[in-house]
């Protein structure tokens, strides 16, 4: 077996420790992922004690305590809190969801929290998305079609045909399932991932487009679309509930179909 | 000092801040008229608030029953409270139905009816023929429809290559000597670099500022960006007394539960089960306009008809509407409700409380965006290079209380008129006028200062006691002395900001830091509020104040303009400017007062 060590200089090493107040009788460690871009120094974690009794139910309440009252320079995104924004995608307790859906409660011991995985890290739980989004820019996500638009009014679209489009298009983003997939850490480069591929898929199936043969086209490659192997952890992993699994399966049919 | 940054420059025609939906509709509007454009954002356009909008647009385009634009434009005057300017409910009202057309030609996945057509549903304040009963009028995609119409803007942006700065945290604008903004500062927060935008034009986008309060349904990134800018440039803010509660945020985490939850059948009740809204708004209940369901609600908790232990809060029932309607149109509410508040609203009732959900004030437009600069002279004169839309704007479409599905339709109408405007002054040909080496320093030194700020008092501190004197000293119902008292400890709280502390001193990333600059641009969003109501002795649309119960149209039909000075521990000084008492054409006519009856 070949073994594989990680380079030196990113090591995870063990970070400080801030306890709790004396009197907390309801105490839990979160054991957190840091990285200071400024200083060189190696990624640690730091584990911080805090009081459930005086914080919010959700992982992001926790965070947000952690910056307010002990650490104010930890750093992550996070913005609408209720789960449809997607900033705060992060691996907590071994699983990539939203820190702002998951509650404390659902995580057995100490909680760990470390960055999406195998992105590079900018600083703390900050990842640096802009491969997905260039991604994501270039299966051309928007409507394309050539028939005229009514003047004075919308495109029809039937219930059942718009009804295709229900756990397509309520994706946000947040990339808990590409980061989760073991092709897109190996291929991240060319492999387009699921949160991408879901959202191609958002426009092959809509009654309204008229580039199906185009779109497929640009998707028909050894890597963009097939190095998706079925590993299902982007549906394991949706904090939405989407099956991104089933969208790429579809368009793989799609393509078989056009075929034949 | 400002040698010590890297400073960038850039030069471009247009400059938008801000990427939600105003921000991204006007960016599509100059990058379509062939204007060089840079999106300043601080968070991904995707993740901007206006992706947390639920239960639709407001258009009357009568694809479930008979309307009309001058319905929807009576029913935004009377939601206003007649302190709407009605030439620009007008335009507004009139631009509704092409602009859900466009958004529908874009790729946006509404909902449909039977045959096809775009689904629309009731909502609070929208009536048919002036007020006879509730009407089908909010365009919805289930009850995620802004994060179907933010995607949708960004998709077309994408398609039209506009240029994005990413996580760029603008500073402060670039004044010239003469008035005319002239760009502004931003600094990158993946690179720690400083970047100085010369622009022809500037057009503010930056959301509101729920983050004043305690409780709200905003995201943490609404914080006022825009509204301090344009204070630091000496500029006022408008009719900031105007705070809208929503009637529907979840007990204790503040989540939003949309009003087309009571558009599509839902309802209130007190502890004794009874449906209280009947005697607040007998003809159309649980779907009067937003301020009187939530003072309504506030009444019985008040009276000791809450529900609960202490009985702090009210009960919103779905449970009636059964489990295939809910998760079909309204499904994101039902899962937030088992999330945030561990109910299933398919069973049980949703506890709900009145929640900071919309600033109705902001920066003063007229309905094509440019920002105002009034004077006793000129109640109407503009800032030249500067405009706004969105909730950052007051048009004023809003008035003393927005009317839902009114703020989506806003972003639009208002994102594509400055657009438009943008179009017609900026000429992409005509050269720069290059900036002076001193331009930007105050923001730099500003910036410096914080950075490096020693103070015994961390910023969540401060933030926290602000909020607490705005959620107890600012709140649904306001008197005298609770207002008096909310201005001497805002003032108080203002006071301590020299002595904040930061500990990050990093340019990467340094999100205490940003949380800093955030925390300056609140304080001032919550020094004009505290003072515009403290002098507002009447009682209109969101703004409740008892010692003044009823509406003053002798005294108080004015919009007030507050000038904040950051320099004076946040003093602020008050003005006024009339109200619009025309319309744009003589097609409809002005709407005169009369009393709020629902």
């Amino acid at each position: 077996m070949v073994e594989f060590n990680l380079p030196a200089n990113s090591v995870v090493k063990e970070g400080k420790s801030f306890s709790a107040p004396a009197d907390a009788k309801n105490t839990r460690s979160f054991k957190i992922y840091r990285f200071d871009p400024d200083s060189g120094d190696n990624p640690r974690t730091d584990t911080y004690d805090i009081d459930l009794d005086k914080c919010g139910p959700m992982v992001l309440d926790a965070l947000i305590k952690i910056k307010n009252e002990i650490d104010a320079t930890l750093t992550f995104r996070r913005s609408c809190r209720e789960g449809i924004c997607g900033s705060c995608a992060m691996n907590i307790d071994g699983r990539n969801t939203l820190a702002c859906l998951k509650p404390i409660d659902d995580i057995k011991g100490e909680v760990k929290i470390y960055p999406l995985p195998h992105m590079p890290v900018v600083k703390d739980l900050v990842p640096d998305l802009s491969q997905p989004y260039a991604q994501l820019a270039s299966i051309e996500p928007w409507l394309k079609a050539d028939s005229p638009t009514p003047p004075d009014g919308e495109r029809l679209q039937s219930r059942e045909e718009r009804a295709q489009l229900d756990g397509l298009w309520e994706c946000i983003l947040c990339f808990s399932c590409s980061t989760a997939c073991p092709s897109y850490w190996w291929n991240s480069d060319r492999f387009l991932g699921p949160a991408v591929l879901l959202q191609a898929y958002r426009w092959l199936a809509d009654s309204r487009d008229e580039y199906t043969g185009e779109r497929l086209d640009a998707l028909e490659d050894p890597f963009r679309l097939y190095r998706c192997h079925t590993i299902m952890n982007c549906t394991n992993t949706c904090p939405k509930g989407l099956n991104p699994s089933l969208a790429i399966t579809e368009i793989k049919k799609m393509i078989a179909e056009r075929r034949a | 000092m400002s040698e010590s940054y890297k400073i960038i420059d850039h030069n471009y025609d247009v400059v938008v801040m801000g990427a939600g939906g105003a921000g991204l509709r006007a960016t599509l509007g100059t990058v379509e008229a062939g204007l060089k454009t840079a999106c300043i954002t601080k968070v991904f356009p995707t993740r901007s608030h206006t992706v947390a909008a639920q239960g639709g647009i407001g258009a009357s385009l009568g694809n479930m029953s008979e309307d009309h634009w001058q319905w929807h434009m009576y029913d935004t005057v009377k939601g206003s409270d007649w302190l709407g300017d009605q030439d620009a409910i007008e335009y507004m009202c009139r631009n509704a139905v092409p602009a859900v057309h466009e958004l529908e030609h874009y790729g946006m996945p509404f909902s449909r009816t039977e045959d096809g057509k775009i689904y629309q549903r009731p909502f609070g304040g929208h009536t048919r023929d002036h007020g006879k009963a509730p009407v089908e009028r909010a365009c919805a995609a289930a009850d995620r429809t802004g994060h179907a119409m933010l995607h949708t803007l960004y998709q077309q942006c994408l398609k039209h290559k506009a240029e994005f700065f990413v996580e760029y945290i603008a500073l402060d604008l670039i004044m010239d000597d003469d008035g005319t903004c002239r760009g502004l500062v931003a600094w990158d927060l993946d690179s720690g670099e400083m970047h100085r935008f010369n622009a022809k034009m500037v057009i503010l986008a930056s959301g509101g500022y729920g983050r004043a309060f305690f409780s709200c349904t905003s995201a943490h990134t609404c914080t006022g960006d825009g509204h301090g800018m344009v204070a630091r440039a000496g500029l006022g803010l408008q009719d900031m007394e105007f705070v809208q509660f929503h009637p529907t945020g979840i007990y204790g985490s503040g989540c939003l539960i949309t009003e087309g939850a009571r558009g599509e059948g839902g309802y209130l009740t007190n502890s004794e089960g009874e449906r209280f809204m009947e005697r607040y708004a007998p003809t159309v209940k649980d779907l009067a306009s937003r301020d009187v369901v939530s003072r309504g609600m506030s009444q019985e908790i008040r009276d000791g008809r809450g529900v609960g232990e202490h009985g702090e809060y009210i009960h919103l029932h779905l449970e009636h509407l059964g489990s295939e309607v809910l998760w079909e149109r309204l499904p994101g509410i039902t899962e937030t409700a088992k999330i945030f508040a561990g109910v299933d609203a398919t069973k049980e009732p949703i506890p709900v409380l009145p929640t900071v959900h919309y600033n109705m004030g902001g920066i003063p437009t007229n309905y094509k965006g440019e920002v105002l600069r009034p004077t006793v002279k000129d109640p109407n004169a503009i800032v030249k290079g500067l405009m706004a839309a969105g909730e950052a704007a007051c048009v004023s479409v809003h008035g003393a209380n927005r009317l839902g599905t009114n703020s989506l339709l806003d972003l639009v109408v208002f994102g594509r008129a400055c657009g438009m405007h943008a179009a017609e002054v900026v000429d992409p040909k005509s050269s720069f006028k290059e900036l002076k080496t001193t331009d930007g320093d105050e923001a730099i030194a500003r910036f410096d200062r914080l950075r490096w700020a020693k103070g015994s008092r961390p910023t969540a501190d401060i933030r926290l006691e602000m909020q607490r004197v705005m959620q107890g000293n600012c709140g649904v119902f306001r008197t005298a002395e609770i207002l008096k008292e909310g201005k001497d400890k805002l003032s108080e709280t203002a006071k301590t900001l020299p002595d904040v502390g930061v500990s990050d001193r990093s340019l990467i990333w340094n999100s205490d830091l940003v949380e800093t600059l955030e925390l300056e641009n609140l304080m001032t969003c919550a020094a004009a509020t505290m003072n515009s109501a403290e002098a507002r002795h009447e009682s209109r649309g969101a703004h409740a104040h008892e010692d003044y119960p009823k509406r003053d149209d002798e005294v108080w039909m004015k919009h007030t303009i507050a000038k904040v000075d950051d320099a004076k521990g946040y003093a602020v000084d008050l003005t006024y400017r009339p109200v619009n008492n025309f319309t744009l054409t003589d097609e409809v006519s002005y709407i005169e007062p009369k009393e709020r009856v629902y």
